[in-house]
């Protein structure tokens, strides 16, 4: 991590009101001029239950947690302790309780860190309509250096449906928390007035991912709810009628999946969002999209797996399934993006290649990702949007040939309304003209055409983002979410002198072999990074691609994310 | 419209493939698509602008057979495709073709969900009361002593699904029944159904004449229904409930609920739209 940073984590049961005390605090630290990075995690409880925000605030993009966090501030204690592990301190953190509300759990004080009192409750109870959370964020907000001025503009607009009381209420409760917090222990301050002027977002990853499907000009969505994929949907439903398109909510996730299968046959780039309950129904009409050569987009918010799993946790275990799960052979695309601004970059290069191959992308993204928002840059257009190539006027008696087989492996697709090229599109085996066929001539013939549209096409640089120090020995080989920690281990190493690239692969399928190999070139050792239990992606790879003798693995199942400290030791104690 | 198109007649030949059909000589569905093509030719329809969807199985080859736009899919899922393309392309005429198999024990949820959701989609069933593309099993139509399968030797022992009182539970619009046997009276029940907005379901008893040979008496079986329409689902209800199946030729059910057709607004940029994360 360039410049410096500080995280804290807010907790308490469910109701406390963290994730708006959360909310209010980065919304400030962006004001501020800083960047943001804040995830959140909560038990499987439909409302209340206990809740925590973590939140990271620097002075350049964050990508990543720390390894551990500065300051633990609990409204009250309830259940925190259940989020322990992925609460890690260490002797230099600081454990905020409020002391009405018992002692700190033993998992946190285990850690060594400074535990202080803040009477949250009873300080709120001074302040006519005051709420403990409000105590807790005007500690933080002194603790971290956050301008008071920029503190009470962001309550006065949040809370302006509220009215005058309700502002003046939080404010003298948040004065209250600042005021407590001068007597305690020093963590790391952010300097205010950062130089940077450049025009940046709050945008969480399933909103990037909405954004995306939009600039990539898909207009038909059909999709049935899943945590974490779910906002995905909620953010594209006013979104997608003012630009002139709709969304469906479907009866299940194979009506999803097929009506967007009809939508895109009409004509119209089309995309549905779930997450791995929903892909593993959705896998035998991927398979329909790939052999009819409809060009679809289906969008995982990969969650805990197997089964129904973890709803509200992450992990990287949906690699297979989207690799691996159709019958038949089935070439398709997979990707993924390696951050929450990425969301939006690869899910609209996605829409750009199934509408320009005609066939199904599966877009990995994961709910530490998907539910984390993070203060960007603003996100760059970019030129790709759908691009289907459509039949030229056939000559009086001449047949069209839908599944023609053509040098590029792509077929001029035409779409229903457009005179003298009606044909049937089949999931079938078929011939050139989509008449069914059961003869090895023609299997042969699609099966060839539709796997060389996807090897033979040039997807550029962005098969993978690569940094670090070009010829650089030592790589450091990752996907997705796990991209975060990868790349502030890449700085963290080169800051201690070591010479190390990073290659986080966006385009998972079709693999780019000589691409891989040329950035690899002089690589001698690679360390695989992923939350998986069984490496999937490190087994992706080794079936896949030439590595390097020397790999080690660096993979564990999710809820708890990768930290950029554990890659760092793997390669330092690589001898 | 310009004089040439004016002086273009369609013929139900216009909208035929020269697809062979893989059928058994004498199977109901022939009739069916017949049907299907003498009623395109009576509304007069572009061949471009109409769509035949559908799932898996032997009627459910129906689209390769015609020369519209066709969509051939996988098992049980015609309708959501057909809802799809519908909702994404409301210009379009659409059909969906297929099976009691394929309708009402595999896609039976999507069924629900289509009388319920009302699309204007014009939805054919060709009830056999059996899976013939898979050699003979029972269906959710199939009598329950029926021991014709070695996969039910003793008879599939359930209830038959009546599929046209689920479907007014469920919501359909326009509900209808005919046979194979009067393909003239299948092509007019059809033009109806697709002019009729919302959801249409047309039950067409088509017999398998390889696996249930003894639906071949069907066509003597079969006797007009000697009742009109109605609007009122109570009626419509108590009819169906108490009727033996036989009666085929006529509209049974005709609602006037509103179709379901979501209006995209338009006229904003996306570019438009970023200012929601704007700082
Ligand atoms: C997912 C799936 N399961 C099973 C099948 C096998 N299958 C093909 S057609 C069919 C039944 C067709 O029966 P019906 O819809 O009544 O049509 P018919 O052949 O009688 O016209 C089945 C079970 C399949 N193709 N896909
Ligand atoms: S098996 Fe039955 S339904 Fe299928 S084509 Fe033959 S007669 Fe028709």
């Amino acid at each position: 991590m360039s410049g410096q940073t500080v995280s804290f984590v807010m907790a308490g049961s469910g109701g406390a009101g963290v994730v708006t005390a959360g909310s209010l605090l980065l919304e400030a630290a962006a004001r501020a001029g800083w960047y943001a990075y804040m995830t959140r995690s909560s038990g499987p409880q439909i409302r209340g239950g206990e809740a925590a925000v973590m939140i990271r605030l620097g002075t350049a993009p964050i990508s990543s947690h720390d390894d551990c966090f500065h300051l633990l501030v609990a409204v009250d204690w309830q259940n925190v302790g259940r989020f322990a592990a992925e609460i890690p301190l260490d002797a230099d953190s600081l454990i905020i309780g409020d002391p009405g509300e018992g002692e700190a759990p033993e998992v946190f004080v285990r850690s060594g860190a400074k535990v202080v009192d803040l009477p949250m409750k009873a300080l709120a109870k001074g302040v006519p309509g005051g709420r403990p959370n409000m105590v807790a964020f005007g500690a933080i907000a002194a603790m971290i250096g956050l301008p008071e001025d920029i503190v009470i503009g962001v309550l006065q607009d949040s809370l302006k449906r509220k009215g005058a009381e309700a502002i003046a209420a939080s404010i003298a409760a948040f004065r209250a928390g600042v005021e407590a917090a001068v007597e305690f222990p020093a963590v790391p301050r952010l300097p205010v007035g950062n130089s940077d002027t450049s025009e940046r977002w709050s945008i969480t990853g399933n909103e990037a991912t909405g954004m995306g499907a939009l600039r990539g000009g898909v207009r038909f969505v059909a999709a049935y709810p899943i945590t974490p994929a779910t906002e995905v949907l909620e953010w594209l439903a006013p979104a997608l009628p003012k630009v002139g398109g709709v969304l469906v909510q479907a009866e299940d996730e194979l009506a999803s999946i097929n009506q967007i299968i009809g939508g895109s046959y009409g004509g119209v780039p089309s995309l549905t969002a779930t997450s791995g309950p929903g892909l593993a129904l959705m896998t035998e009409s991927l398979g329909l999209a790939v052999a009819a050569e409809v060009p679809i987009v289906v969008v995982d918010v990969m969650r805990v797996g197997p089964s129904t799993g973890i709803a509200t946790k992450s992990e990287q275990s949906d690699l297979n399934i989207a690799v691996y799960g159709l019958h038949g052979d089935a070439p398709h695309l997979v990707l993924a993006p390696t951050s929450v601004a990425d969301c939006l970059f690869t899910t609209q290069w996605a829409v750009h290649l199934a509408e320009s191959l005609q066939t199904a992308a599966i877009v990995l993204t994961d709910q530490a990702m998907g539910q984390a928002r993070a203060v960007i840059p603003r996100s760059a257009a970019i030129a790709f949007i759908g691009q289907r190539e459509k039949p030229a006027a056939l000559a009086e008696g001449a047949q069209y040939k839908r599944y023609a087989n053509t040098a590029s492996g792509v077929s001029p697709m035409a779409i229903p309304g457009m005179a003298g090229l009606t044909y049937t599109a089949d999931g079938l085996e078929h011939n050139e003209t989509g008449t069914p066929s059961s003869q090895a001539s023609d299997h042969q013939a699609q099966l060839d055409k539709r796997l060389r549209k996807l090897t033979g096409y040039n997807y550029g640089d962005h098969w993978a983002e690569i940094s670090g120090d070009e010829d650089a020995d030592t790589a450091i080989v990752t996907w997705g979410s796990s991209a975060g920690p990868a790349r502030e281990a890449l700085e963290r190493l080169r800051a201690a002198g070591q010479a190390v690239k990073l290659v986080a692969v966006r385009l998972i399928s079709p693999v780019q072999p000589e691409k891989f190999e040329r950035v690899m070139k002089g690589v001698r050792r690679a360390l695989v990074v992923e939350q998986s239990h069984s490496g999937q992606f490190h087994r992706y790879l080794r079936a896949q691609y030439d590595l390097p003798r020397e790999v080690h693995a660096l993979h564990h199942p999710g809820p708890l994310a990768v930290r950029p400290g554990a890659i760092v030791d793997q390669i330092l104690q690589w001898s | 419209m310009d004089a040439c198109a004016k002086q273009r007649e369609y013929s139900a030949k216009d909208y035929k493939s020269d697809v062979k059909p893989i059928w058994c000589p004498g199977c109901g569905d022939f009739s069916v698509l017949a049907a299907i093509t003498r009623a395109l030719a009576s509304m007069q329809l572009a061949p471009e602008n109409v769509a035949v969807v559908s799932g898996i199985g032997c009627s459910s080859r129906i689209p390769a057979y015609t020369s519209v736009y066709g969509f051939h899919g996988v098992h049980g899922r015609a309708l959501p495709v057909a809802t799809g393309l519908k909702i994404a392309r409301p210009d379009l005429t659409v059909l969906v073709t297929g099976g009691d198999g394929d309708g009402f024990s595999i896609g039976g949820n999507h069924f629900l969900h289509a009388c319920r959701r009302n699309v204007d989609l014009t939805y054919i069933v060709m009830d056999n009361q059996v899976y013939g593309m898979t050699k003979g099993q029972a269906s959710p139509t199939t009598a329950p002593d029926w021991e014709g399968s070695k996969l039910t030797p003793d008879g599939a022992g359930i209830n038959p699904f009546h599929p046209l009182v689920v479907a007014l539970a469920a919501g359909a619009n326009f509900i209808a029944r005919c046979s194979s046997s009067d393909p003239n009276n299948v092509a007019d029940i059809i033009t109806q159904a697709i002019r009729h907005p919302g959801f249409s379901l047309v039950q067409v008893l088509s017999p398998c004449v390889t696996f249930r040979p003894e639906q071949q008496e069907w066509k003597h079986m079969v006797r007009t229904a000697v009742v009109d329409a109605t609007d009122d689902a109570a009626r419509a209800a108590r009819r169906l409930m108490t009727d033996d199946g036989f009666n085929v030729g006529k509209v049974l059910y005709k609602g006037s609920r509103p179709a379901y057709q979501p209006e995209p607004k338009g006229g904003v940029a996306v570019a438009e739209l970023e200012a929601d994360f704007a700082l």
